[in-house]
């Protein structure tokens, strides 16, 4: 399979990719990991005439602190972002999250920014973003702007990006110390995107939870956060019945599509379980 | 299409071409560079078959350009064995432990071990079944894959292999 033909950029600053998107128009795409777009040009399902590689840009790579923040550049791979011992003691979730993500050669390639900007429900950092609470900037030739990730996602493939805007780097605040967090994903097997995933951030105060933030991966159009489901768990100690109203409260905003992974009530079931799961497992890390 | 002058080094030696930037990383080494034990399996980013080492990742090149590979460090299957032209510790290992069938996967394979063994020199058998999960074999169960690995990191390390008892 052989992609078709298009003209190929290396910028190597924000402001000349920025320049060429909006010179260039909406026949021309930014290249990051190329680990969902190149899939889709060999099946010419994408047929961009000009590819922006973010390849030659290094102010978009790397992780820094930024006062109570992780600042990710967007061109950071997962492979990376599993590298990082600030990742893995700050924000453990990332660094599970991170490994559930399709295979070892894809996370050398796969970034965080295409992950987060692509708008594939299936993707996994989308909901774990919006679970902790991270935001985008998003910088075009009018500027930089920064946008909430619960904000960010409109529809499938359909996110806050203005044409000619890129996605440049993922702002995450450090969860407090002593936090609980859990990425339950099922999955058919090792690279597929999850049948139902759920994302859980939370903290514990003397045996009860105090507070709590749940994401879901791949049961809408978009990721979702369930604000139901999190609140019915403030205030207990996440006791069966608890547990329960939290699933049913996250399984009422599901509308997942029927698909190989299964028809739509054993998804909505299975995601459930997996809330259920990621706030038991969640509960018991947290300090 | 105008086409791109691209350099970078193969197996040790500098190789330079005219592609196209649609070319893909794989068919410029496969057909260009009359490499072909790289293979082309799913085509679609699954199997692994095409993976080579690139700069010291494992990846894919049926999902890069070969424009991207620009300027870069890239060994494949050709580059496997030792300078004097024996089989590599892994090679040896794939060969001891019949850690192949038809052999079409065998190439991604090696290259994606040998960088799981740069990078973690003693394994563990589960570590090796995640290291080598972007890699498809529809032969051997992978059992004698792992064993094939597991020799490697034994031999690497200097130690005698102790197959694990069945």
């Amino acid at each position: 399979m052989i992609p078709g033909s298009f003209s190929y950029h290396r910028p190597a600053s924000v402001a000349d990719a920025v320049k060429l998107l909006s010179d260039l128009g909406e026949d021309a795409r930014p290249l990051a990991g190329g680990h969902s777009l190149v899939p889709m040009m060999k099946l010419r399902l994408a047929t961009p005439a000009h590819l922006i590689d973010l390849h030659g840009i290094a102010a978009l790579r790397g992780i820094s602190r930024s006062g109570n923040n992780l600042v990710i550049g967007a061109m950071t791979t997962q492979h990376e972002l599993l590298a990082s011992e600030d990742v893995a003691k700050a924000m453990p979730i990332l660094h599970e999250a991170a490994l559930l993500i399709a295979d070892p050669q894809v996370r050398y390639r796969g970034t965080i920014g295409g992950n987060v900007a692509n708008g594939d429900p299936g993707n996994d950092m989308p909901a774990l973003m919006m679970s902790l609470g991270a935001t985008y900037r998003l910088e075009g030739s009018g500027g930089a702007r920064d946008v909430a990730a619960a904000d960010f996602y409109q529809g499938a493939y359909f996110t806050a990006l203005e044409p000619g805007e890129i996605l440049t780097s993922v702002s995450v605040p450090v969860p407090a110390a002593g936090h609980g967090s859990a990425y339950e994903k099922l999955k058919r097997k090792v690279g597929d995107y999850a049948t139902a995933a759920a994302a859980v951030v939370l903290t514990m105060a003397g045996g009860k939870v105090a507070t709590c933030s749940i994401g879901l991966t791949n049961v809408h159009e978009t990721p979702l956060l369930a604000t139901d489901a999190a609140k019915a768990v403030i205030g207990t100690s996440l006791d069966a019945a608890t547990l329960k109203k939290a699933a049913a409260a996250a399984e009422a905003i599901m509308a997942p599509a029927a698909d190989a992974r299964g028809p739509v009530e054993y998804r909505k079931h299975v995601g459930g379980i997996m809330v259920t799961r990621a706030l038991q497992r969640a509960a018991a890390k947290a300090k | 299409m105008a086409k791109t002058h691209v350099t970078m080094k193969v197996n040790g030696a500098e190789v330079e071409g005219l592609v196209e930037p649609r070319t893909l990383l794989v068919h410029f080494i496969r057909e260009n560079l009359q490499m072909t034990g790289t293979h082309i399996g799913c085509e679609t980013t699954h199997c692994g078959a095409c993976t080579v080492d690139i700069d010291g990742m494992s990846v894919k090149s049926c999902t890069m350009f070969a424009v991207q590979a620009d300027g870069s460090d890239i060994t494949t299957i050709e580059g496997m064995a030792n300078a004097d032209g024996t089989l590599s510790a892994l090679q040896e290992g794939f060969r001891m432990m019949h850690g192949l069938q038809c052999g079409f996967c065998t190439p991604g394979m090696i290259v994606r071990a040998h960088r799981l063994l740069k990078e973690n020199a003693s394994p563990s058998e589960a570590e090796i079944r995640m290291g080598i999960s972007g890699n498809i074999c529809r032969c051997t169960g992978y059992q004698n894959i792992v064993k094939a690995i597991q020799y490697a990191s034994a031999k690497i390390n200097g130690v005698e292999f102790q197959e694990a008892a069945e």
